[in-house]
Parts: structure tokens; C-alpha cells; sequence
């Protein structure tokens, strides 16, 4: 068997064995990337960072464990930067365990910059309905949580003094990793109310969106690890995705040096068949 | 953020699962299929305890109790009931009396949907398509804008004429098809280099996950943290 045949019979676990390398080294050294911003993060970044300070933001989580490693560090980097400019954050859910991942990040956050639960941030939690849910906000916030997460009526919590429906949100950011998600946003709260709506989806589903962008439906997006890697370079604060992107390169590096490998393996060995056939 | 001895257990047990799951690269065994049927198990638990106290507790429970004149008790029986209804569908001999709530949900959803879907995905899109031809130019930095919106728009009709089977896909219809095929493969292709991305991504996200929490968790379990 010659080197080529070798290689185009090549076991695939030598090629998980050296994608799992080619993710655990650089992980291990923690450097993180400063990645070249892309417009259309840098959007996102510049409407929330043009607010004025104490703006009321609405942040959707509308994910679960399954995608956190992309989405996650979205929202920790556009967390920290309400913080930053000082504006007021009210979570939500329209997926079940959403606003239990906002909860985690806030338990770290509000404790480190001195934030009062009421006041500067308040969770709503999780209400099923999807599209409905938005388009009752538009009406009123306490149409569908007419209660917070832990249960307190929202006349008891300061934040919502001068904000009773979506319109009174200066921006939406819908953190999505499918259906429901940032398209109902966009739907509802941007085409209807005509409120600003930015946010962050999954790689996978990132290309569907940029047409959004592209007429001005959506303020700007967040694409994968890269996206939040990029916003984390934005607020100058590196987090898992500025890390993360160092094995993401070497990763995609080895996926394509296998792409030319294997294509050309398969190429030259074909040939050959066909060359001896002739003969 | 301190750490208990219970959660660590926790983090030392997700981190032995997700290693669990991993050893299905080498080949399938019974490692991983004790994760695999761990999973589907406690997921279908999980979801029950969590539907009923985040969806039926609030929807129903609660919203009964503090129902206080007809309308709000009008909210809590209507969705009940087409629930129940929907629920008919486990007994064979009346199992046709689903469709009506169904109906209710597929017409509500039709209903609500069509005008939003119409203006944000068709209306507002045909207009980004073709706004920039009302400025187009080509001199002073608008050469990119203006050569992209061209493209943009032939993609556009190219990948409809290929999706239109009214007419036989030949001579230079077929051509402009074909175009169509080249846009679509291109879409494919983008399309694929962010899946790539987002898989590596959760591949990070699990070593991420066993580098720090579950390393601190097993320092923590042996004492050393």
C-alpha cells in the first residue's frame, strides 16, 4: 500500500485525536486574541455605547447549556458593558432555562460592581408563548410577568417607574439560539414597536441573519465565539472567547490543511485508477 | 466563588459525563451508553418538573387562585380545556376531538404570523434588495456599495428562477438556473464554515469546562484546593 492509499484510508480517530490537541494545547498557554472587529459587531457595540447612561436595555436569554460556550460569552462581554455605561438591565427567557443563566451571571456580576437588584437590574424569568410573549410586552410588561423571577410584583421594583411596555426600552438584545429568539425580536419590537433590537446567535445560524443587518432590521450581531471574542476586544475586557479563539485558529487551520489533504489525496488516486484502467 | 463539597461532586460528575461522552470517538461502548441513557433520562424528568413548575403552576395554578372576576377565569378554563383536547388524542376512540385544538393553535399561529412574517421577511427584504439602486453610484467610494447591490439582486433573481419548476429548466433559462445552483452553493458553503466554527466552539466550551471548574472541583474533592 502506498503512502496516498494509506492516507486516503486514514483512521478518523487520528483526526479527532489531533483536532482534541489542536483545542487543548493553546487553551492550556490562556492567550487571548485580540480579533480584528467586523461592522457588524461594531454596531451592536456603538448603539448600546451611544445610549445615554442609565438607558433601560432589555436582554433576552433566550438559550440553554446546550449552546452557553458560544453564547454565554456574549453575554457576559455585553453585560459588562451596561455595566460600563452605567445603564439599567432587565433579563428575561423565552426559553425555559434563559433567565437561570442570566441569574449566574449576575450572581458573579452585581456583588463586584455594586449593583441593587430593583434598581439597576431586575429578572423577569422564563414565560412561555414565544412571539406572543413580545407582543404582549408591547401592551404591557405586566400583561405577561406581571411578577419578577423570585415572585415580586413589578410596582414593587424601582426599574420599572418610568418603563411599563416595550417601547420603553432603549434596545433589545436577544441572545438566541433558535426558535423563539432574536427573529421575534425583530419581528415584533423592531417592525412593530420600532424598538432597537442587536444581539448574538449561534454560529450555525449567523449567515440567516446578516440579511436582517443588511436592511436595517437588526442594529448589529454577534456571530458565534468569534462575535463574542470580538465584543470582549470592544470593551477591552478578554473573556472565554478571547481565549477560546487561540484554539479556534488552530483548529480551523487543521480542518482545512485535512480539506487540501484529503481532496487531493482523493484526486491523485483517482487519477491514477483511471490511468491504469487505460492501459 | 466558593465551592461546596456537594457542588463539586456535581462539576466532578458533569466533567466525568462529558468524558463519558467523548469515549464514543474511539468506538462505541458502555461508557457511553450509561451517559447516553443517563442523559435522555434525567432530560425527560428535568423537563417534566421544570414544565410544570415554570408552565402549568403559573399558567394555571396560580392564575386560578388569584382570578378575581370572569375574564380571568374565562384566561385560565379556555387554554385548560383545548389542552385537555389535546391530550384526546392518547384514547384511540375520541383521539379525533385533538383536532380541534389543533385547529385552534395551527389557526391562531396562521393568524398572528401572516402580516408580521409578510412585512419583516418578504416586504422588508424585497426593499433592502432594491433601496440601493436609488443612490447607486459608482465614483467617490460608492464603486463596492454599488457593484455589491448588483450582485446581490442577480443572486437574488437567479436562485428564484431556480426554484421556480413552472418552466423547464433549459437553454438560457437553464443558464440563468444554473446561476442560481452557484448562489445556493455558495450560500451552502458559508453556511458550513459557521457550523464548523460553532462545533470547535462547543468543543472549547467542554475543555474550557474540564481545564477550570472540573480541575478546581477534583483539587477540591482530594482536598488540594
Amino acid at each position: 500500500m502506498t503512502f496516498l492509499e494509506k492516507l486516503d484510508r486514514l483512521d478518523r480517530r487520528i483526526i479527532f485525536l489531533i483536532i482534541g490537541i489542536a483545542v487543548f494545547v493553546p487553551l492550556l498557554f490562556r492567550v487571548p486574541i485580540k480579533v480584528v472587529q467586523s461592522p457588524i459587531v461594531q454596531d451592536i457595540y456603538e448603539g448600546i455605547q451611544a445610549l445615554p447612561e442609565g438607558s433601560t436595555i432589555m436582554l433576552s436569554f433566550d438559550y440553554d447549556p446546550s449552546t452557553l460556550a458560544e453564547l454565554q460569552p456574549m453575554a457576559e462581554a455585553v453585560v459588562k458593558h451596561c455595566i460600563q455605561k452605567k445603564h439599567r438591565m432587565v433579563f428575561m427567557g423565552l426559553w425555559p432555562q434563559g433567565p437561570k443563566l442570566a441569574q449566574g451571571i449576575m450572581d458573579e456580576m452585581a456583588p463586584r460592581y455594586n449593583l441593587q437588584y430593583g434598581v439597576d437590574y431586575v429578572n423577569l424569568g422564563y414565560k412561555t408563548g414565544g412571539i406572543v410573549v413580545i407582543s404582549s410586552l408591547g401592551s404591557s410588561i405586566a400583561d405577561p410577568f406581571p411578577t419578577d423571577m423570585n415572585g415580586t410584583p413589578l410596582r414593587e421594583l424601582p426599574i420599572f417607574d418610568n418603563v411599563k411596555t416595550l417601547r420603553d426600552f432603549a434596545y433589545v438584545v436577544s441572545l438566541s439560539a433558535g426558535d423563539p429568539g432574536i427573529k421575534h425580536w425583530v419581528m415584533i419590537a423592531k417592525d412593530r414597536f420600532k424598538v432597537p433590537v442587536g444581539g448574538g446567535v449561534t454560529a450555525v445560524s449567523a449567515p440567516a441573519f446578516y440579511a436582517y443587518y443588511n436592511s436595517g432590521q437588526l442594529e448589529g450581531l454577534m456571530g458565534g465565539l468569534r462575535g463574542a471574542a470580538e465584543y470582549e476586544t470592544l470593551i477591552d475586557t478578554p473573556g472565554t472567547a478571547s481565549y477560546g479563539m487561540n484554539a479556534q485558529n488552530w483548529a480551523h487551520l487543521m480542518i482545512i490543511l485535512f480539506i487540501i489533504i484529503g481532496n487531493t489525496t482523493m484526486l491523485v488516486l483517482k487519477r491514477r485508477k483511471e490511468k491504469s484502467r487505460v492501459r | 466563588m466558593t465551592m461546596t463539597f456537594a457542588g463539586a461532586i456535581g462539576i466532578f460528575l458533569a466533567g466525568a459525563l462529558t468524558l463519558a461522552i467523548f469515549s464514543f470517538l474511539y468506538k462505541d461502548n458502555p461508557v457511553y451508553k450509561f451517559a447516553e441513557h443517563l442523559f435522555v433520562g434525567t432530560s425527560a424528568g428535568y423537563w417534566f418538573v421544570y414544565n410544570y413548575f415554570n408552565v402549568f403552576k403559573p399558567n394555571v395554578e396560580v392564575a386560578w387562585k388569584e382570578a378575581v372576576g370572569f375574564w380571568d377565569y374565562f384566561h385560565v378554563v379556555i387554554p385548560v380545556l383545548l389542552g385537555i383536547l389535546m391530550l384526546m388524542r392518547l384514547i384511540p376512540s375520541v383521539s379525533w376531538i385533538s383536532r380541534w385544538a389543533m385547529a385552534f393553535s395551527v389557526g391562531m399561529t396562521v393568524g398572528l404570523n401572516t402580516i408580521t412574517e409578510l412585512e419583516t421577511n418578504i416586504l422588508k427584504q424585497i426593499g433592502a434588495t432594491l433601496s440601493p439602486f436609488a443612490s447607486l453610484h459608482f465614483n467617490n467610494g460608492g464603486l463596492g456599495a454599488s457593484v455589491n447591490a448588483i450582485i446581490i439582486l442577480l443572486a437574488v433573481l437567479a436562485a428564484l428562477v431556480y426554484f421556480f419548476f413552472s418552466k423547464e429548466h433549459t437553454g438560457g433559462y437553464g443558464h440563468i438556473a444554473k446561476v442560481g445552483i452557484w448562489v445556493l452553493m455558495i450560500t451552502f458553503g458559508a453556511s458550513f464554515g459557521y457550523t464548523v466554527m460553532a462545533r470547535i466552539s462547543l468543543l472549547i466550551g467542554r475543555v474550557q469546562f474540564l481545564q477550570t471548574d472540573w480541575w478546581v472541583a477534583i483539587k477540591h474533592i482530594i482536598g488540594l484546593g
